[in-house]
C-alpha cells in the first residue's frame, strides 16, 4: 500500500495550479479517499484560502521539516470531508527553508497515512519547483491555451524527462471553446501537438471557479459546476477509471477527434 | 600527497584539458579537481575542459552544478566523456559534447580543419524542448522535434526528421557548405553560416526542405535523396 504522490506544475504562475490541486484533492476525498495536499509555494501560501482553511492553521510545513511539531499536528482536517487534509506553507519563511530530501522525507511519512498526497508547486524551475517535484511518483503538467504558458510547459517538460521523472500528464484549464472557434484561442489539439503528452482533462474558463476560491469552496463540491465537473472527471482518470472528455461544445470537429483521442 | 593513486589525473589534449576520474566518490573527485584548479590556476585559466567520468552517473541538475562550479573558476567544460548511457543523455541535454578523439598520439599531430569530418555527428533521438541548447562540433541529427524555444547549433549540418519550430544554425564556424534540412521548417529560425533565413509560411501540407548557401545568400530547395 502507500499513497500515490502527485505534483501539479506549470512553469508559469497563474495558470490554475493551487485551484486544480484544491478541487481534485476535494474530489478524491469526496469519493472516499484519504488525501493531504501539500502547499509547496513557501513564502506565497495560499492553498488554504483556496480550500477556506485559512483560519485553521496553526502549523505549518516547515515546522514539521524543522521539529517544532509532529507531521499530524501539521495536517489540518477540512472542514467539510473528514479525511481530507492541508499541510500549509509557511508564510514568513523562503524556499531555502527546504531541501528535496525534507520534502521526500515528508512524503514518505505520509505515504503511511493517506491515499494521495497532492503537492501544489510555485511557479518557475527554481528550489521551490525542484523541492515540489522531488518525492512526486507522477507530475502533472497543468498549462493555459496560451502561447506563453506552453512554452513554460514545455520547458518544465523538458527538465523532467531529464531529471528521469517520467514523462508528466497534462491538465488544460481555462479554455474557452468560443475563443478557439473564432481563432483568438489555441485549441486542445495545438497544445497537444506541440507538447506531445498524455491529456488527462480539460477544465473550461468558468466564473464559478473564481467565486468558490474567493468563498473557500472549490467547485468540484458543486455538482452542478461545469468545471467542477471537469475536475471530478480527472480525480477519476487519476484512479485509472476511463472517462470519457466532456463535451465542451457539442458537435464541433475539435471535440469529436479529441474524444477519439487516448 | 601520500595516496598511491590519484583521484582526479589531468592530461593535455590537442584542444583543451582531459580530466579522469578514479574510482572514487564523486564528492571526493570533484573536491580534488577544485583542489587541482585553485593550485594551479594560470594552467586552468580559460582552459576548455572535457571530464572522463567513467560509469558514473549523472543527472542535469549535478552537470549543470559543475559546469557553473567550473565557469566560475575560468574553466569552460565542454564535454562529458561517460559509459553511461544517463550521464551520456544528460550532457547531451546541457549541450556538452560526449566524445572527444582520444589523445592518441598520431591524432595530435593532424590539422584541426580536419576535424570535424563526415563522420563525426552526434544523434539525438528525441524532442529538443524548450530551454535545450545542442552544440556541436560536428554534424547533428535530430530525430524528433525541435520546439519553440529549443537552439540547434552545429559547425556541420543540420538534418531534423521532424518539425521545427526553434533555432536551428548549420555551419556555425563558417563552413559555408554547411546546410540545415527538415520535414516541416515552416516556423523555423534558420541560419546558415553567418546568413539567417525567414522561411515562408506554411500553405497546405508539411514540405521536406534543405536551406543552404549560394554565394552567402540562403536558398531552399525541396529535400530529397540526391
Ligand atoms: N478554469 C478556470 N476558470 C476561471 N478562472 C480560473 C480557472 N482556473 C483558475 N482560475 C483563476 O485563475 C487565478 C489563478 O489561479 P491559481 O490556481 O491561483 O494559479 P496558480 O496556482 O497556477 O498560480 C485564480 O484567480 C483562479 O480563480
Ligand atoms: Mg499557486
Amino acid at each position: 500500500m502507500g499513497a500515490q504522490v502527485i505534483t501539479i506544475a506549470s512553469g508559469k504562475g497563474g495558470v490554475g495550479k493551487t485551484t486544480a490541486v484544491a478541487n481534485l484533492a476535494v474530489a478524491l476525498a469526496a469519493d472516499g479517499a484519504r488525501v493531504a495536499c501539500i502547499d509547496g509555494d513557501i513564502g506565497l501560501r495560499n492553498l488554504d484560502v483556496v480550500m477556506g482553511l485559512e483560519n485553521r492553521i496553526v502549523y505549518d510545513v516547515v515546522d514539521v521539516i524543522e521539529g517544532r511539531c509532529r507531521l499530524r499536528q501539521a495536517m489540518i482536517r477540512d472542514k467539510r470531508l473528514p479525511e481530507l487534509y492541508l499541510i500549509p506553507a509557511a508564510q514568513t519563511r523562503d524556499k531555502s527553508a527546504v531541501t528535496p530530501s525534507d520534502m521526500i522525507r515528508l512524503c514518505n511519512e505520509l505515504r503511511a497515512e493517506v491515499d494521495w498526497v497532492i503537492i501544489d508547486s510555485p511557479a518557475g524551475i527554481e528550489r521551490g519547483f525542484k523541492n515540489s517535484i522531488a518525492a512526486a511518483d507522477r507530475v502533472i503538467i497543468l498549462t493555459n491555451p496560451e502561447v506563453s504558458a506552453v512554452r513554460d510547459a514545455d520547458r518544465v517538460i523538458g527538465i523532467l524527462e531529464a531529471e528521469e521523472k517520467g514523462t508528466p500528464t497534462l491538465i488544460i484549464n481555462r479554455l474557452n471553446p468560443v475563443m478557439v472557434k473564432q481563432h483568438d484561442m489555441l485549441s486542445a489539439d495545438d497544445v497537444l501537438d506541440l507538447l506531445a503528452i498524455k491529456l488527462i482533462g480539460i477544465v473550461p474558463e468558468d466564473e464559478g471557479v473564481i467565486v468558490g476560491s474567493n468563498r473557500g469552496n472549490p467547485v468540484a463540491l458543486d455538482p452542478k459546476s461545469r468545471a467542477g465537473q471537469a475536475f471530478r472527471n480527472i480525480a477519476k482518470r487519476l484512479k485509472g477509471e476511463t472517462v470519457p472528455f466532456m463535451d465542451l461544445e457539442a458537435g464541433t470537429s475539435l471535440w469529436s477527434r479529441l474524444m477519439g483521442r487516448k | 600527497m601520500t595516496d598511491p593513486k590519484p583521484l582526479i589525473e589531468i592530461k593535455g589534449l590537442r584542444d583543451g584539458l582531459l580530466a579522469t576520474m578514479s574510482d572514487a566518490s564523486w564528492d571526493e573527485s570533484r573536491a580534488a579537481l577544485m583542489e587541482q584548479i585553485a593550485a594551479r590556476g594560470s594552467f586552468f585559466q580559460g582552459a576548455r575542459l572535457a571530464l572522463d567520468v567513467g560509469g558514473m552517473v549523472f543527472h542535469v541538475n549535478e552537470l549543470s552544478e559543475l559546469r557553473d562550479m567550473l565557469s566560475e573558476r575560468g574553466v569552460n567544460l565542454w564535454a562529458v566523456v561517460s559509459e553511461s548511457p544517463t550521464t551520456e543523455k544528460t550532457s547531451q541535454l546541457l549541450g556538452l559534447a560526449t566524445r572527444i578523439s582520444k589523445p592518441r598520439p598520431q591524432e595530435m599531430t593532424r590539422p584541426l580543419a580536419e576535424d570535424a569530418g563526415e563522420g563525426k555527428a552526434m544523434w539525438i533521438g528525441r524532442t529538443l524542448r524548450s530551454g535545450t541548447r545542442v552544440e556541436f562540433a560536428g554534424n547533428v541529427i535530430v530525430v524528433g522535434d525541435v520546439n519553440p524555444g529549443a537552439e540547434v547549433v552545429a559547425e556541420g549540418n543540420v538534418i531534423v526528421w521532424g518539425r521545427v519550430r526553434g533555432l536551428v544554425h548549420a555551419g556555425a564556424g563558417g563552413d559555408a557548405s554547411a546546410f540545415v534540412c527538415g520535414l516541416d521548417l515552416s516556423a523555423a529560425q534558420i541560419r546558415v553560416g553567418g546568413a539567417a533565413a525567414v522561411p515562408s509560411e506554411r500553405s497546405g501540407e508539411a514540405r521536406p526542405v534543405k536551406y543552404f548557401l549560394e554565394d552567402g545568400i540562403i536558398q531552399s530547395e525541396l529535400w530529397q535523396s540526391n
